[in-house]
């Protein structure tokens, strides 16, 4: 446990030694970006839209006295999406799709020796490979997040259309209400940490991965299941240091 | 010139090399002989740095290799080509990026002189205008060649193949050895070449080593395996038929 922290924080303090030809670097960055960025966002528009129109029928039927104002639902459902939903689903959803990738890219460059190739020609490894795709995940994450909490509350406002137990109207006023920018702050803060979370785990799995193709499918589920982990847990510290 | 002293190396409690020493000197082809699992890609491994050795040193032209840390290491690093056995190519780059990647990092060559080096190096080994196949669309022997024109992209000074011609048919591994001893001669380069290919063995083995039981169990050139007593490479070299005939007219 402590041995694998050990390694784990070696092998990020080696990715980010300063690179051999800083344009090949700043290239791979931006394909890493453009590969989490475009290719996660159909996936977190739809879980997104459910996620808020999910919530704000749950908040509506749990508000149902009479004596609190129906535009309340609005103001919960928003929050809690900015908050919570938004930032740690998608963060596990990315997980999923995004972590898995990295871990089982970077293991199969571990078993067919392409990690060793790059080793021979004195390119450093981690380097090349994890620094771009921290950085894209820290980077992207966030921007993911954002979609889908503008998405969330959509998705709020349709379910409320949809089914009338809040008005469209009173749902607006809510959302409008009492919005406060922490919100978004705190959102934003556990995208970046998030992003960092599932890009550098799955990094480390991948890039220890010894075997062949079965150690590299171990690989990806371990990289996956520990950030998930992982990001439940920062998603706790950071909700109790900032709020 | 690389010079290797009693190079120990085991996995778990599998001991593969024990005691090593040799010299592989500049301009010649090097050659390591020796059954499957004997220890040959260990050896090459253990040379260049991808497997630490459990004792002994290496040394490239009297400089402690072994010694070195990874930044210490990238000056030797980058005049180092080398061919994996199984070619190790970058399998989400096509053939030319693959050749032009050292390139790209470690020199300031424009694109065109990088392409011109990168279609020189496929001619070379008699792939030319496969430019833009992915490693996927190769067959082994391509991927073998496309891996050694990797190799001399950057001009090594070091030379490592790790068994060019398995998967070869017997003409294009002549190629293959003849343009290995071409850039050896020619360039001045310290070439190692892990093999069991006896034509390779005789075509251009200037200094062979046998390795047998984990030891350095013979070395000499192709002019002396031919006539060796040697009884367990009397046993590797002419395990043939065709071979034993060959021998009765040396
Ligand atoms: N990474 C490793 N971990 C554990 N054992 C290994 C490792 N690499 C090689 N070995 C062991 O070392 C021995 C020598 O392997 P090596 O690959 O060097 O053989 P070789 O001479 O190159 O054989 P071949 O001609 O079949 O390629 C084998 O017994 C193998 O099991
Ligand atoms: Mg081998």
């Amino acid at each position: 446990m402590f041995h694998s922290l050990g390694k784990y924080i070696l092998l990020l303090r080696l990715s980010f030694r300063r690179p051999e030809k800083f344009k090949v670097y700043w290239a791979e960055v931006m394909r890493e970006m453009v590969s989490v960025g475009i290719g996660s966002l159909g996936i977190i528009s739809i879980i997104s839209v459910f996620i808020g129109a999910a919530t704000t029928i749950q908040v509506a039927f749990q508000l149902s006295s009479p004596l609190v104002p129906r535009s309340i639902a609005g103001s919960i459902a928003r929050d809690s999406t900015i908050l919570e939903f938004s930032p740690t689903i998608s963060a596990l959803v990315l997980a999923g799709r995004v972590g898995s990738s990295i871990a089982s890219q970077i293991g199969t460059m571990r078993v067919t020796e392409q990690i060793d190739a790059l080793e021979i020609m004195g390119v450093n490894a981690p380097g090349y490979l994890i620094a771009p795709k921290i950085i894209a995940g820290m980077a992207m994450v966030p921007l993911l997040v954002i979609v889908s909490i503008a998405l969330g509350i959509t998705g709020g406002y349709i379910a409320c259309l949809a089914s009338g137990d809040v008005t469209p109207a009173d749902y607006l006023v809510g959302v409008h209400d009492g919005f406060d920018g922490l919100t978004v702050r705190v959102a934003l803060v556990k995208a970046v940490v998030f992003g960092f979370i599932i890009a550098s785990i799955c990094a480390y799995q991948g890039f220890y991965t010894s075997g062949g193709a079965l150690e590299v499918g171990q690989s990806a589920t371990k990289g996956v299941v520990y950030s998930c982990v992982m990001i439940l847990f920062a998603d706790l510290v950071i909700t109790r240091i900032m709020l | 010139m690389i010079e290797i002293k009693d190079i120990y190396k085991t996995f778990g409690d599998n001991d593969v090399l024990k005691g090593i020493s040799a010299t592989f000197q500049t301009g010649k082809n090097n050659l390591i002989i020796g059954g499957s699992g004997s220890g040959k890609t260990t050896l090459l491994k253990c040379i260049v740095g991808l497997h630490e050795p459990t004792k002994g040193d290496v040394f490239f032209e009297e400089e402690n290799f072994t010694d070195m840390d990874f930044e210490q290491r990238v000056p030797i690093r980058t005049q180092i080509g080398m061919l994996f056995q199984n070619s190790a190519l970058f399998d989400s780059m096509t053939v030319e990026e693959n050749i032009m990647f050292p390139l790209n990092l470690f020199t300031k060559q424009t694109k065109a002189e990088k392409l011109d080096r990168a279609n020189f190096c496929l001619e070379r080994v008699n792939l030319a205008g496969k430019n833009k196949l992915f490693p996927a669309e190769l067959s082994g022997g391509m991927k073998k060649r496309v891996g050694i024109a990797r190799a001399i992209s950057m001009q090594p000074k070091y030379l490592f193949v790790d068994e060019p011609n398995s998967g070869l048919d017997p003409k294009t591994s002549i190629l293959i050895d003849e343009l290995i001893d071409e850039l050896t001669k020619e360039y001045e380069i310290t070439t190692v070449v892990v093999t069991h290919d006896m034509n390779s063995v005789m075509g251009i083995g200037d200094n062979i080593i046998f390795l047998h039981q984990g030891q350095k169990w013979w070395e000499g050139s192709n002019k002396e395996i031919a006539h060796t007593d040697n009884k367990e490479l009397n046993d590797f070299v002419f395990a043939s038929k065709f071979m034993q005939a060959a021998k009765s007219k040396l």
